[in-house]
């Protein structure tokens, strides 16, 4: 295949994403859905001091959104939350490879979105 | 008989296209392209015929507002309109079923009214009754589909509404995903033999480049379409509407042109249909669409609704062979556009679509501005190979080639 997009490492992660399952008892659990395509993660996170020890996700999606999730989560293990929300989207999206056509990028963003969000709703429950 | 390889020559986009690589084009419920007539008629108009319209006495004014109205005159005698004051220019479809909600229905609605329309509508002919609904408190009902994917409006019969509060019934003529097309006017005779007396507004923006459209013989009440899918400019659309019911309804937007007498204590409105046309008319647009309109009168609307019949037979052939294709639509023939919604078992249409942009092909993944109907089917998105006058049955097949090997390159 000569198209860019599905290169041999996209399709690497589609195959065999690493990290994929769920956790039992995270502390992070969320999914996250783009509702104009049916895109759908499902992460689940074990933190330990604040700091990614386990990380599983599922995904019903398309091929990019799997590929970046299995990319970008397999990136964060070990990480400290305040290190990761300092991650940009444009820091995320450098991690990926490149050749992106414009009209995937919400595909690719899916699992950025997914661990935002699923530290904002950890960081409120454990403000309370 | 239409041929479409000669066809193309007539569409510049295809040589210019086809110079990077091979191009199919199967987007066509999206946008057509444009024919180098249509185009030249509006670089002509800037070139030759430019001014605003109805308000210089001087002789380019005169022809800029004869090239403009001749339009008017040209699309009534498309639809069989009366009068071409039936025939109002808007921005698009969308445009077109707005003013009808704004200006006809929640005018002479009120609270308690129903408004039918369908499980297979697009969006434009969706959110402006579900805006209605929560500004006057009108009752919206969906008519649901049979297992064929075509309407069952019988069903009305035995919805939970009273039919005496029927007022409007609002359908698509031609589904812009599954390729039903409705029987516009079996459903108006149905209306009246059941003594529903509703208006009846049809989304015709798939249906009109598509085949000959006559409103009088339809019996509808208000028709609305788009330029850009048959061929014109974008920007400009039509709402057709008969003369009693545009001389009483309010326009979507205020200001000039659309105005008699002005006074700072009041002011009168135009007649129709200038009373809907505010501002400055899209003029090149408008020009456009009359250069659109004579460029498929020159093959015939028959010629046109032959060729899509003929590439409906050879798509229902080609899918009919995989059983891992489930095809969103009817499997027959009759009453059906060219319009292939499917999904492949286990692939994301996002990657269907950009694997066959890898071929040249172009189709469309998502929701295709029905999310409503994409509910109804089960699902978020689904991939849409659409046909127009440019496709040959070979294009169908070389899609169907590409999708049996897009199957083989993403089954996990």
């Amino acid at each position: 295949m000569s198209n860019k997009l599905y290169s041999d490492i996209i399709m690497d992660h589609w195959k065999l994403p690493r990290n994929y399952g769920a956790l039992s008892s995270p502390d992070i659990d969320i999914e996250e859905l783009n509702p104009l395509c049916g895109d759908k993660i499902h992460l689940t996170v074990v933190l330990s001091n604040s700091t990614i020890s386990n990380l599983l996700f599922t995904s019903y999606s398309c091929v990019i959104a799997k590929a970046a999730s299995s990319i970008f989560f397999d990136s964060i293990k070990g990480k400290h939350i305040d290190e990761i929300k300092k991650i940009t989207e444009e820091a995320f999206l450098s991690l990926l490879p490149p050749n992106y056509i414009s009209g995937r990028t919400k595909c690719a963003l899916l699992p950025y979105k997914a661990i935002q969000k699923g530290i904002q709703a950890y960081e409120t429950r454990s403000s309370i | 008989m239409l041929n479409a390889k000669n066809i193309q020559k007539d569409f510049p986009i295809f040589a210019n296209r086809k110079k990077n690589g091979p191009f199919i084009y199967l987007d066509t419920g999206a946008t057509s392209q444009k024919p180098k007539t249509v185009i030249d008629a509006v670089s002509r108009f800037y070139e030759t015929t430019n001014a605003n319209i109805h308000r210089g006495i001087y002789k380019l004014a005169d022809e800029a507002t004869t090239a403009y109205e001749d339009v008017r005159t040209k699309v009534a005698k498309f639809l069989n309109a009366s009068s071409s004051s039936e025939i109002v220019f808007t921005g698009n479809t969308n445009e077109a079923i707005n003013l009808v909600a704004t200006g006809w229905a929640k005018k002479f609605l009120q609270k308690g009214d129903v408004v039918v329309i369908t499980d297979m509508e697009h969006h434009a002919n969706v959110i402006p009754w579900q805006r209605l609904r929560d500004e006057i408190g009108i009752v919206l009902y969906f008519l649901p589909l049979d297992q064929d994917y075509r309407l069952d409006y019988q069903a009305l019969l035995s919805a939970n509404i009273d039919l005496k509060k029927v007022k409007l019934v609002s359908i698509v003529h031609g589904s812009n995903v599954l390729g039903t097309i409705n029987p516009i006017g079996e459903i108006v005779a149905f209306l009246k033999k059941e003594g529903i007396q509703a208006k009846v507004l049809v989304d015709a923006a798939q249906t009109v480049p598509h085949m000959k459209i006559d409103v009088q013989m339809l019996n509808c009440d208000f028709l609305a379409f788009s330029s850009h899918k048959m061929l014109g400019p974008s920007g400009v659309g039509v709402l057709w509407a008969k003369k009693e019911l545009l001389e009483v309804m309010d326009p979507l937007f205020v200001g000039s042109h659309m105005v008699g007498k002005v006074t700072k204590e009041k002011t009168d409105f135009a007649d129709v249909p200038d009373k809907f046309e505010v501002g400055t008319g899209k003029l090149e647009a408008v020009v456009g669409l009359g250069a659109a309109i004579s460029y498929l009168e020159s093959i015939g609307m028959d010629a046109v609704e032959n060729h899509d019949k003929k590439l409906v037979k050879h798509g229902l052939k080609l899918f009919q062979q995989e059983k891992d294709f489930t095809l969103y639509g009817p499997k027959t023939e009759d009453n059906r556009l060219a319009i292939f919604s499917f999904a492949i078992n286990g692939i994301h249409p996002h990657d269907i679509a950009q694997i066959l942009d890898q071929s040249g092909i172009c189709v469309r993944s998502g929701n295709h501005c029905a999310q409503t109907l994409m509910s109804i089917l089960g699902t978020f998105a689904t991939t849409r190979a659409s046909c127009y006058i440019y496709n040959e049955e070979s294009d169908l097949t070389t899609l169907f080639k590409k999708l049996i090997n897009a199957k083989k390159m993403l089954r996990v």
